[in-house]
């Protein structure tokens, strides 16, 4: 039984695709069938069972000038050669032709699902900026190391290209992407950590499943100067929310936030309002919702001149099981909404 | 403390005349089993279903599992302090039906409830897709509040795992496991070459649906405690709560703690096992210091070299469990940790809510975030629609065919905490 070629697209900028230098730079993307410059490597190390089928190549200032447009271009030319698997790069330390490696890679994967393999050095910043979505063997900073990161790009193509599942970045030989993978273990966890234990008495060395992340710091805002003027905002991940939950936020592990107006609103009723949030007790937040959001006694500041105002708007979503990513997105959002909506501060609450 | 832990390998079940075990066939008398739960006038209406591995059902929302038993000699029957009359437990023989579960489910009470997939993808990734199991479908009266009708499952289920345990009683075991600790004193002259370790089990004590039962005693009102482990072996721990299904601890858990084995396993060989300081996890930062504070301080007293720690739950206990490391890695006691991760449905973020350098050794049970998609299946027991309330799930996540895409979240035992399971995560 003879296997099935591997159809690849190579992807290439005006340099190393012979169209010419920087004075070429502004080359919109165009194809040519078959293998066009390290494409011609690319094939020589699959041999026979992959062909590089057509190269589709970009001028580098084309493409960090013209992004959204150059990707749509470039799709279309990848496209009409149905490929199993593309590749672009190698880039070594050149940045905007990393950037058009990885952009390229990432809208191939997003938007033709066809995964794609690169090379860079890691300190460019299409690695950064793609190696979620991509594969990228890490190079040396030159294309002096062409002969050594091409027949590694067309190792990885070949399997991809089949459909098969990558292993670890070490055992694969790419730069980690950074994503924790769910995998079956052959033995049970407790199993595991005892193990683990037993090394550190013996003085072994062992490897922390889960190292620890490195924290940001949040430095304090200054304190409000005058709060007799100040538009207060309420905020929380306590999962209050209109009845009936009108936006679908999950009740753990959160995509999403709510955004919802208390103009005029003196309290939160509880046949109005309820908390959705999975990792409480509902119960007394649901008898009262201002447990959670205290928008009455705010409401009472408010009356007695203690504070300005109560924003006309409260932000609120899930907190318990929701990722550190999504967490720091949500707040970068509505901290942004705020300074718009002209809030001075922030009553955060969680539960 | 003498623990025989007698095991009754159970091949196939039947719905019968009488609750009894034949040839390794297990036969359950329904009408006197929903009776029996129906004794609690909170109880309006009780199903009796068997969910076996391969079939192709979804059992659906999971609340508790519950391993059936029964105490044969010795003190103490049932859960002492909840379903029975108060007597410490442990010792003497107790006989357990291995390859049968008992599980709860019925009208939602908390957005944590689980699923169990009896076969395909789903399977994998819970333990209770390999036994056979009795799922007892409880609804209660109307207008019964949510604690009270947390409660009424509850020990529905304990009760209802008691009631088929019975049919043990008369048989011979296929196998006997003996669990014997000796004194501390003693095992430290017995050993003194082997390394002390101290197994700290953080239960999670946050209120209805987030309590944790020892004999009785809601685990949230507790300074922390030294307890033999053949007491959490043999029905002293109950779960009463549903804590995100992947990483609660269910009662079944409960009665055979991986990490309590796994230590019994080596003890007197590599390592001089002390028993188990069972621990809270609170909702303020004073009563986070107290339990923390306190429990560091047994494991001191008890002369630890060494301890497994493991949390239940995610978020806010990751700050317990980091407290617990800190203090006891800077008393010179080496941890590893038990914990699941938050890393996002791309597996892409930060895991945990809280971290401490001291914490360098930690055993990964999985990302709770990571998505699965569980393909029809031909029989709900439960309600399907429940995904969409279930911390997992969400708007959209059951599709018309009734195909569930949702987190592991949502899957009964898939990341549990205290390692009983083997689904981890690795670095790509």
């Amino acid at each position: 039984m003879t296997e099935k070629k591997i159809r690849v697209v190579h992807y290439l900028n005006q340099f190393f695709g012979n169209i010419g230098g920087e004075d070429k730079a502004g080359q919109p993307p165009i194809s040519k069938d078959g293998a066009v410059g390290p494409a011609m490597g690319l094939q020589q190390a699959m041999g026979d069972k992959g062909e590089v089928v057509g190269t589709v190549i970009c001028g580098d200032n084309y493409f960090n000038e013209n992004t959204a447009e150059a990707k749509k271009q470039i799709l279309e030319l990848i496209r009409k050669y149905s490929p199993d698997v593309v590749v672009a790069g190698p880039a070594f330390n050149a940045g905007r032709y990393g950037m058009a490696c990885g952009e390229t890679g990432k809208a191939v994967v997003q938007g033709l699902g066809i995964p794609v393999v690169s090379g860079m050095y890691n300190e460019n910043p299409g690695v950064d900026a793609s190696k979620l979505a991509v594969y990228i063997v890490p190079t040396a900073d030159s294309a002096a190391d062409m002969r050594n990161a091409l027949p590694k790009m067309a190792a990885l193509a070949l399997k991809l290209g089949r459909g098969e599942d990558l292993g670890t970045p070490q055992e694969e030989g790419y730069i980690p992407q950074g994503r924790r993978v769910t995998v079956f273990s052959d033995r049970i966890g407790s199993t595991r950590a005892v193990e683990m234990l037993m090394k550190r008495f013996n003085g072994e060395p062992f490897e922390t499943e889960l190292p620890m992340p490195e924290f940001d710091r949040v430095e304090p805002a200054p304190p409000v100067k005058d709060m007799t003027k100040a538009n207060i905002a309420l905020v929380c991940t306590g999962g209050i929310m209109p009845a009936g939950n009108p936006d679908r936020i999950e009740s753990a592990s959160a995509t999403k936030y709510g955004r919802y107006s208390i103009a005029g609103l003196d309290d939160f009723l509880p046949e109005d309002y309820e908390t959705i949030h999975g990792g409480y007790d509902p119960v007394y937040a649901n008898q009262d919702p201002d447990r959670i959001l205290p928008l009455d006694v705010l409401r009472d500041m408010q009356k007695e001149g203690i504070i300005g105002k109560v924003h006309d708007y409260f932000y609120t979503t899930v907190g318990t099981g929701t990722s550190v990513a999504n967490s720091m997105r949500f707040g970068q959002e509505i901290g942004k909404q705020l300074k718009e909506e002209g809030v001075d501060a922030v009553i955060l609450t969680s539960t | 403390m003498r623990l025989e832990l007698g095991k009754i390998r159970i091949r196939s079940a039947a719905f019968g005349n009488e609750t009894c075990i034949r040839e390794g066939k297990l036969w359950i008398d329904k009408e006197g089993l929903v009776a029996l739960l129906k004794e609690d006038p909170r109880v309006r209406e009780v199903e009796v279903d068997l969910a076996k591995p391969g079939d192709k059902t979804r059992i659906i929302p999971v609340k508790d599992v519950i391993q059936p038993r029964v105490k044969v000699t010795g003190k103490g029957q049932g859960f002492p302090g909840l379903t029975t009359r108060m007597e410490t437990v442990g010792d003497g023989r107790t006989h357990a039906l291995e390859n049968v579960a008992v599980v709860t489910t019925g009208r939602i009470v908390g957005f944590q409830e689980g699923i169990i997939d009896m076969w395909g993808p789903g399977a994998q990734y819970t333990p209770f897709s390999k036994t056979i199991n009795v799922v007892v479908t409880i609804e209660p009266v109307e207008g019964l509040k949510e604690h009270q009708h947390e409660e009424c499952v509850r020990l529905a289920g304990l009760k209802a795992g008691s009631y088929i345990g019975q049919a043990a009683r008369e048989i011979e075991p296929d196998e006997i496991q003996v669990f014997e600790l000796g004194t501390i004193t003693g095992n430290a002259k017995k050993y003194p070459q082997l390394p002390k370790v101290v197994y700290i089990e953080m239960l999670i004590s946050q209120g209805l649906l987030h309590d944790t039962y020892i004999y009785g005693v809601d685990s949230k009102k507790i300074l922390p405690t030294l307890i033999h482990p053949n007491e959490i072996l043999d029905g002293a721990v109950v779960s009463g709560n549903c804590v995100a299904a992947c990483d609660k601890i269910t009662t079944f858990q409960h009665l055979n703690n991986s990490v309590v084995l796994d230590l019994y396993k080596r003890h007197g060989k590599d390592l001089n096992f002390l028993g188990v300081i069972l621990t809270n996890e609170n909702v303020t930062l004073d009563g986070k210091l107290r339990a923390c504070g306190y429990a560091t301080n047994i494991a001191k007293m008890l002369g630890a070299d060494g301890a497994i720690i493991s949390e239940e739950g995610y978020g806010n206990p990751d700050t317990d469990l980091m407290m617990n490391c800190r203090l006891l890695e800077d008393a010179g006691i080496k941890t590893v940790l038990i914990t699941d991760e938050c890393a996002g449905r791309d597996g892409s973020s930060q895991s945990l809510a809280d971290c401490v350098q001291q914490a360098k050794a930690i055993v990964t049970t999985g990302n709770v975030s990571a998505l699965v998609v569980l393909p029809p299946a031909e029989k709900i027991i439960g309600r399907a629609e429940a995904i969409a309330n279930l911390a997992g799930g969400y708007d959209g996540s059951l599709a018309a065919d009734g195909r569930i895409t949702c987190e592991l979240n949502a899957i009964i035992g898939s990341t549990s905490e205290i390692g009983y399971h083997n689904v981890t995560t690795k670095l790509y």
